[in-house]
């Protein structure tokens, strides 16, 4: 979606505002707001592009209004609601009502260290890369309503394959539940130019990482 | 935007803007507080979670994940070619054989600064961050100023920073827009002729492993 989030290149936040010897978390409830989301996501209970996409998809003002953790808890209040795993009401009294709905894992005291290991997002490729590093590419022109992770300025443009990542699970179809259609994934580059135009810093490149569906072949 | 202003103020960035003439009196903050504390309840209630469990991931962030972990990895790259080669060609395998740095997943990517280039890592989208070697990220690279301008004025982002890069070399920035996470090896410091890594990593910052800063100056540093 060409949401709020989708921040490269926009002028107007000012500048970067740096604190000194900033601690991990400003407040507890940050700390159990990122737990809460790395144990429902480490219990299967939804995916990360789905706890992503419950973020990107708040209102535009609320989500510039939020800090970021306020944001994961928004986000992490709608993925249960989306989920299933509670109710309006349930939320609203701030108490269980509803049987649980079975997941397939807990994360327990003793497996927090295993448990916090980054899941792996390689999949089983489908077919061969379509691409190799050198291949002039270009970005397609889309705008879904749903998820994805070509980010709107890297859009219509034209690049270089630079490397092959594998085969990964695709965030545009894991987020709208329609399973990993697994995809090539490859860094791919761009003069600053041809992203920013003709004033731009002669010295600036700017990557992303493609997956294979947003990109075409340039001859 | 509240973005900006979490730099100073965790918690309070709704408020900014409100007038306090809206017909509730309970602030924004203690919404969020109420919020975490019922979704806290309620998954705890269903045995969706388990709050020693989530005590364990809020500790594990405080105390044992941070930029500690970037630093033995930059360093060992420093002092040992062999190393530095297997981390440009697979991060991930190269820093599973350092037995004192925990496993990373299996998309990390490191990126080398050179005479030539200076690398940037941002996520435009939300926050991707290599947490496993840097720890939690801070808060001005969630933020929007950081997000909106990095790919587009780098250079106008470093001078935020203080750090002022040549004309003539290239800038590359990173947009983390998948799972591969990036790691900038920041070019060793002159002056350090002899050191052993435990001292180099002194000289590592979060920062330069971000690209927005540089290694330390060794004679900024206690011998």
């Amino acid at each position: 979606m060409n949401g709020i989030h989708d921040m490269g290149g926009m002028d107007g936040f000012g500048k970067v505002e740096v604190e000194q010897n900033e601690p991990p978390f400003h407040e507890p409830w940050e700390g159990r707001v990122m737990a809460m989301q790395r144990a429902m996501l480490y219990a299967g209970a939804w995916h990360i592009d789905q706890m992503r996409f419950a973020q990107e998809s708040l209102p535009a003002h609320t989500y510039l209004r939020a800090s970021y953790y306020e944001r994961w808890s928004l986000g992490l209040a709608k993925n249960i609601l989306a989920g299933g795993f509670a109710t309006e009401d349930e939320l609203k009294a701030g108490h269980a009502a509803t049987p649980a709905k079975p997941l397939p894992r807990k994360m327990t005291p003793e497996i927090v260290n295993a448990g916090l290991k980054r899941a792996s997002f390689f999949r089983q490729q489908q077919g061969p890369a379509r691409f190799q590093p050198g291949d002039r590419v270009r970005t397609l022109n889309i705008h879904p309503s749903g998820h994805t992770r070509l980010p709107r300025y890297a859009r219509s443009k034209t690049g270089t394959v630079e490397r092959i990542h594998g085969c990964h699970a695709y965030p545009d179809a894991v987020a709208s539940g329609k399973g990993d259609d697994p995809q090539w994934l490859y860094t791919v580059v761009f003069d600053g130019k041809e992203i920013w135009g003709p004033d731009t810093d002669p010295t600036l490149t700017v990557s992303i990482d493609a997956f294979e569906p947003y990109l075409e072949a340039v001859r | 935007m509240a973005d900006q202003k979490h730099g100073h103020g965790h918690g309070h960035g709704h408020g900014h803007d409100h007038h306090h003439d809206h017909d509730h009196d309970m602030s924004e903050l203690s919404e969020t507080q109420l919020r975490v504390r019922a979704l806290e309840t309620i998954l705890t209630e269903k045995g969706y979670v388990d709050p020693k469990a989530l005590d364990a991931i809020v500790e594990t962030y405080e105390t044992k994940v941070g930029p500690r972990n970037g630093a033995r990895i930059v360093a060992r790259a420093w002092t040992d070619p062999a190393f530095r080669e297997a981390l440009l060609k697979d991060a991930t395998a190269a820093v599973a054989t350092l037995g004192h740095v925990s496993p990373v997943g299996d998309h990390l990517v490191a990126v080398e600064n050179t005479p030539q280039r200076h690398n940037m890592i941002v996520c435009t989208l939300c926050s991707c961050y290599p947490w496993e070697v840097l720890g939690l990220p801070p808060v001005w690279y969630k933020s929007a100023p950081y997000r909106s301008r990095a790919v587009k004025d780098p250079r106008g982002v470093l001078a935020d920073f203080g750090v002022s890069v040549p004309k003539d070399i290239e800038i590359r920035v990173w947009d983390s827009t998948a799972e591969t996470r990036f790691l900038v090896l920041p070019m060793r410091p002159a002056g350090t002729d002899g050191w052993d890594e435990e001292r180099l990593a002194d000289l590592v910052t979060r920062d330069s492993m971000i690209g927005t800063g540089l290694p330390l100056d060794p004679a900024q540093v206690r011998s």
